[in-house]
């Protein structure tokens, strides 16, 4: 038998053309005729637009027009929606607001978008954009979270601001757990504002082809299918029929390119207004205003702990900021991603959580790699730790008295999920043996010798991949299902091209897929091509976030690849004369079992194509689709220990250790798995030290609007990370997989900020834990010595 | 960008008459801050005269007990120079700190002081190092040179021709960068020279200063025990999202602490 | 608008530009070589660096005026026929990309890191790519990648 390719570290097939530079982003494409749109964005966070005047600008050298929000609603163009009702407490569904694609009345952020400009080049389009007089009459802002439901009212259909005050879990159970508790542990925290920024800022191209009345949108989508349902089936009365949305190598995505946004249906309702191709993208500030922002809770968590410090009952107040308009999952995020993992690896028995989420005049704010996992995570390993210090416990074992037993599986939580496999215990177990736990006091009183503050921290999470289960999420108010598709055709010389309705943008699908093909069908994984992103040449699909590829992604493949297998049974019992019960098949090769006769797949592949007396039961071909609906989240789970130094006189921390050890159960490709976790882990480690997106809160400008004030991680703010795995294998899908792409960002922050506030010696810091705010502990930490 | 003029003269002359002959230009060095200024929309001009062809601007050399720097000088070649390293080691550490490898490629010395951000590392080197800025016009001192915030002594059509860095007996540089722009949030040289201690401080004001405390300290004993505070007032040191104006202030102490331990080593 | 004249990848070549037009807008849109990314405004992130007469640059801080009369290299100059140079050969080795966007110009510095350094430390490696921004790999392997390059892995 050949070697299987999966679980090998294959090296990736796309690098080729990233590495020559011959990827083809949106904006390499180039059509003929095009035009450049530029947007008028207000330099307001709120303020009613009383009139535009565009006519300088219309003169302008290169314009060819200049549209507001009317020019589009005069055309049927409606609101972008949200696709997830959320009901509140009183039964009601959230407060649901409009969002046009270009504001009609107010700017509610800056960077809004007031009118566009098309012109023949993107600097003409940008001068005249300049000379669009907009006549504002600024009003307050409404950005500080604490105050929101008491400001100025943003939306005349949310009163208050408020879009929905939602709970989950038994709130008297949690009460009664609280009045027998022998000790309660505190703390109120917030979840800092993110800027997701992927480094190809998002960018669209549109066309309209008169001749059949059809359009073909280029979007840096992370998932065209669902991009042009919203925009045929809710914002347009464009049939889906006749637009076809390609989203082509897309550079970086987590989550921030998931949605439908006003440029890209501004460009797609121009493509036709103006009969030419039209295309805008975006300049890193715009990407900072403008793209969907993420996180942004503020949070008071408290736990009801034992004498043993069992954790008996939590209970979790959020404030979650929406920001202006309700972008496409917004509501989902802080509610369904969220409060659903509080019960976390821990078998705490029970849970409550409420949710106020409000409008701001902020940058709309949904999910961002991890969605509302992280938030999930951190509140609930900052509260462990609080809770082990509360009581005089190791953290550890805290956690390990805490943890759902091997044995205990399937677990149903307090809130509403069904963990079906994992074992916490050993991940944790791993990562202390990685790190040396016991010998961290001895590596403490060293780097104090070199006069540094050495601190340890570790978080164990859990989160839900493998998005999602389409029954269980309509029934929390997903307005889609979240199967996902496969079409696996061979081709007549035997080659395989393969279609997917998961879109990759860095994750190495075109490697992973191929392998998951080559073995499956027996057949060399040169002769299999992974094709995805572009909405006519692949069945609907659904899309790629919440690390849902491979586990739902991977397994439609796997059952398109079954039917295949079954069909070649039909085609081989016929090519060999044999009862198709009779037709084994194995490594690639079709055998009637007890001989030595036997066709390969490429045999069979050939005659499916040049059916000869095929029965009238047998039809040629040899291209079958499958959709896979999963049967539950997926639940990777892991212990992160990380060792940080921190310069007293400074604040400066660095990161001198860190150790993931992760079950994702089993793992396809270990080099494009450990990818995953150390970019994870750096966009965690970003949020925890580094990261804020911070507006102004009298005016309500974005201060973080570029690299030179919101600060990515660079590679000298990173060490490199320490890798292990246990594993234990999801029980409902056929792969086995559970998901690896969000666990370094949902496990970073808690454990980064668990060894800062140990080597300063307080139970919290808040993220980000910036220089200043680590000196100034430092600080009083030596003033109280 | 607003589109301009370009020109690029290959003598001082020429350049002058550039100017002349324009009615809003502006003088480009290695266009590491205007070109992102001019992207941003920030600045206009009708014509833009590239000092870039104008050899007599460029280059290292030793006169007398000086290091003098043309001012089309790149950060890179001062880090790289040998006679830097030998003469002035403190002025070649600096350089090597300014933006990343590729903005040091292009960006020069006359550039950055002519442009005289609060928070760029040049000005503390000029400063600290008692430097004089020669211009096509004049010679300045360091002391006169620099404003407040992009204020220089400079005249419009004044150009930077060299900067001359006197030697000192020790010297060191010590940032501590802004994590997002990496821009100084403090930046301290300090100079032990012939005339005494000279101690500059950028990033933390509004432009940069030299800390009279410090100074004063360090002349009664350069060492490292010798820095105490800043003495410089709270309210004129810079206060936003990434250091409070308390945070400068203490981070002045630790870099000029820094500094002193680098310069004595 | 100015007559550019310059050697991209060894071949010559001529454009009428505007003074305005940054030497990446150049390449992209009258060259039609779209290797060389545009990922942010303010010269921080480095996936539009390029070398200019040998030394790695920011392809959009510089005009294409300026590079009149220079030898500009970009990724699509690296490889030789399908023989990738070292550097990309080792970043594909070592996983040292994902979505690919940043990796131009990550590529195109640590190739110049290697010309001024050519057994770079660890420390040395991530203090040169303060000017390249990855958001996807951590620069886990980045780092990796240019060490094996460099023959200098542990």
């Amino acid at each position: 038998m050949s070697k299987k390719l999966v679980g090998q570290p294959i090296r990736r097939r796309e690098d080729f053309r990233f590495l020559r530079g011959e990827g083809r982003y949106v904006d390499d494409i180039r059509r003929a005729g095009e035009l450049s749109a530029a947007f008028v964005r207000s330099p307001h966070a709120h303020a009613i637009v009383k009139s535009i005047n565009a006519d300088a600008a219309r003169a302008a050298p290169g314009v060819v027009g200049v549209f507001t929000g009317a020019d589009l609603a005069a055309d049927n163009y409606g609101s972008i929606p949200c696709g997830w009702v959320v009901t509140d407490r009183n039964g009601e569904p959230h407060k649901a607001v409009p969002h046009y694609p270009m504001t009609r009345d107010r700017a509610r952020y800056v960077g809004d978008q007031v009118a566009v400009v098309v012109a023949e080049t993107d600097a003409e389009a940008r001068d005249a954009a300049e000379l669009v007089e907009v006549d504002y009459e600024a009003l307050d802002a409404v950005i500080d979270l604490t105050t929101a439901m008491e400001a100025v009212q943003i939306h005349d259909e949310a009163p208050n601001n408020l879009c929905y005050d939602w709970e989950l879990g038994d709130e008297a159970q949690v009460d009664a757990a609280f009045a027998k508790a022998h000790h309660v542990s505190k703390l109120e925290l917030v979840n800092n504002r993110l800027i997701p920024s992927p480094m190809e800022p998002r960018a669209a191209l549109a066309e309209y082809d008169n001749g059949t009345d059809s359009y073909t949108l280029w979007s840096t989508s992370q998932n065209p299918h669902m991009l042009r349902w919203m925009l045929c089936g809710n914002v347009t009365d464009i049939p889906e029929t006749k637009l076809r949305v390609i989203a082509p190598d897309v550079g970086g995505g987590f989550g921030v390119k998931i949605y439908c946004y006003v440029e890209e249906t501004v460009c797609l309702w121009a493509a036709k207004r103006v009969r030419r191709p039209v295309r805008w993208t975006a300049d890193r500030t715009e990407a900072c205003l403008a793209d969907a922002h993420a996180r942004d809770h503020l949070t008071r968590v408290e736990m009801a702990l034992d004498e043993e410090g069992r954790f008996l009952g939590l209970k979790v107040h959020t404030i979650a900021n929406l920001g202006a308009y309700l972008s496409n999952y917004a509501t989902s995020i802080p509610t369904y991603f969220y409060a659903t993992l509080l019960a976390g690896p821990y078998a705490t028995p029970a849970i409550y959580a409420n949710v106020h989420a409000v409008y701001t005049n902020t940058s709309p704010v949904d999910a961002y790699r991890g969605a509302g996992r992280p938030e999930a995570a951190y509140l609930l390993e900052r509260i462990a730790d609080i809770a082990a210090h509360d009581l005089g416990m190791d953290p550890v074992e805290i956690r390990r008295r805490n943890f759902i037993q091997p044995d205990q599986f399937p677990y149903e939580t307090p809130v509403a999920l069904t963990y079906d496999i994992g074992d916490y215990e050993a991940s944790l177990d791993k990562a202390l043996s990685m790190i040396d736990y016991d010998g961290f006091a001895a590596r403490k009183e060293e780097a104090k010798a070199r006069g540094k503050l050495r601190g340890i921290g570790l978080s164990s999470y859990i989160e839900a991949c493998g998005v999602a289960p389409s029954s269980l999420i309509s029934r929390f108010g997903a307005g889609a299902g979240l199967w996902e598709s496969a079409e696996v055709r061979f081709n007549a010389t035997g080659t395989v091209t393969v279609l997917t309705g998961t879109h990759a943008h860095g994750q190495g699908h075109e490697t992973t897929f191929g392998q998951l093909v080559a073995d499956a069908l027996g057949v060399p994984y040169d002769d299999v091509e992974i094709v995805h992103g572009d909405t006519s040449q692949i069945p609907m699909g659904m899309g790629t976030y919440g690390s849902r590829s491979m586990a739902v992604g991977g397994s439609a493949i796997v059952k398109a690849c079954d039917k295949v297998i079954l069909k070649g049974r039909k085609i081989a019992a016929h090519l060999l004369e044999a009862a198709v019960d009779d037709i084994t098949f194995s490594d690639g090769n079709f055998s009637v079992s007890g001989t030595d006769h036997s066709k390969t797949m490429a045999e069979v592949a050939l005659a499916a194509y040049v059916p000869v007396d095929f029965p009238d039961d047998l039809e040629p071909g040899l291209d079958e689709n499958a959709f896979y609906d999963p049967l539950n989240f997926t639940y990777p789970a892991g212990t992160h220990i990380c060792e940080v130094e921190i310069d007293p006189d400074t604040g400066v921390t660095e990161i001198v250790d860190w150790v993931a050890v992760d079950d994702f159960g089993t793992v396809i490709n270990p080099l494009i798995v450990e990818g995953q976790i150390h970019g994870g882990l750096a966009q965690g480690v970003g949020q925890a030290m580094l990261e804020n997106g911070v507006y102004d809160h009298e005016s309500g400008q974005l201060i973080t609007g570029s690299f030179m004030d919101y600060c990515m991680p660079r590679a000298d703010n990173l060490p490199s990370f320490r890798i292990g795995y246990t594993e234990t294998a999801c029980t409902h899908n056929p792969l086995g997989v559970k998901g690896c792409g969000e666990a370094g960002a949902i496990a970073a922050p808690p454990t980064l900020i668990s060894a800062i506030a140990n080597a300063l010696d307080v139970t919290h810091i808040e993220m980000p834990a910036t220089s200043e705010k680590v000196w100034r502990i430092a600080q009083n930490g030596a003033a109280a010595k | 960008m607003y589109d301009f003029g370009y020109h690029q003269p290959s003598s001082l002359s020429e350049a002058d008459a550039a100017l002349n002959s324009a009615s809003d230009p502006l003088l480009m060095a290695g266009g590491q801050t205007l070109i992102p200024t001019l992207k941003f929309r920030l600045a206009r001009a009708s014509d833009v005269v590239d000092l870039c062809g104008i050899d007599e601007l460029k280059g290292i050399r030793e006169e007398g007990n000086a290091v003098v720097i043309g001012a089309m000088t790149t950060h890179c070649e001062v880090a790289e120079s040998d006679l830097v390293a030998s003469r002035i080691p403190a002025l070649a550490s600096l350089a090597r700190g300014i933006g990343d490898p590729q903005v040091r490629h292009r960006g020069t010395i006359g550039g950055s002081i002519a442009n005289n951000d609060p928070a760029a590392d040049y000005p503390a080197g000029c400063l600290g190092l008692g430097a004089t800025i020669r211009t096509s016009k004049r010679q300045i001192a360091a002391d006169d040179f620099f404003g407040d915030t992009f204020d220089t002594a400079l005249e419009d059509g004044e150009i930077v021709t060299a900067i001359s860095f006197p030697l000192p007996e020790k010297a060191a540089y010590a940032k501590f960068p802004n994590p997002a722009s990496r821009y100084a949030i403090v930046g301290v040289m300090v100079a032990k020279t012939g005339a005494g201690v000279r101690v500059a401080v950028t990033g933390a004001g509004h432009g940069v200063f030299r800390d009279e405390a410090i100074e004063l300290a360090l002349n009664e004993s350069f060492s490292v025990d010798a820095v105490d505070a800043s003495g410089v007032d709270e309210e004129d040191l810079n206060s936003d999202i990434h250091a409070s104006a308390e945070y400068r202030k203490h981070l002045i102490g630790v870099m000029a602490k820094r500094a002193v331990a680098k310069a004595n080593s | 608008m100015a007559e550019v004249t310059m050697t991209v990848n060894g071949r010559q070549v001529s454009r009428d530009v505007e003074a305005r037009t940054l030497l990446v807008q150049f390449l992209r849109e009258h060259l039609q070589m779209t290797g060389t990314h545009v990922g942010c405004d303010t010269s921080q992130c480095g996936a539009c660096v390029v070398h200019v007469d040998g030394k790695s640059v920011k392809s959009c801080t510089m005009l294409a005026v300026q590079a009149d009369g220079s030898a500009v290299t970009t990724i699509e100059g690296l490889a030789s026929g399908d023989t990738l140079h070292p550097m990309q050969a080792a970043f594909n080795e070592h996983h040292a990309l994902q979505c690919g966007f940043c990796t131009p110009g990550m590529v195109m510095s640590a190739v110049d890191l290697l010309q001024k350094n050519p057994s770079p430390s660890e420390t040395e490696i991530r203090d040169w790519l303060e000017g390249n921004i990855c958001r996807c790999t951590g620069y886990h392997n980045i780092i990796k990648a240019i060490r094996h390059a460099a023959g200098s892995a542990a």
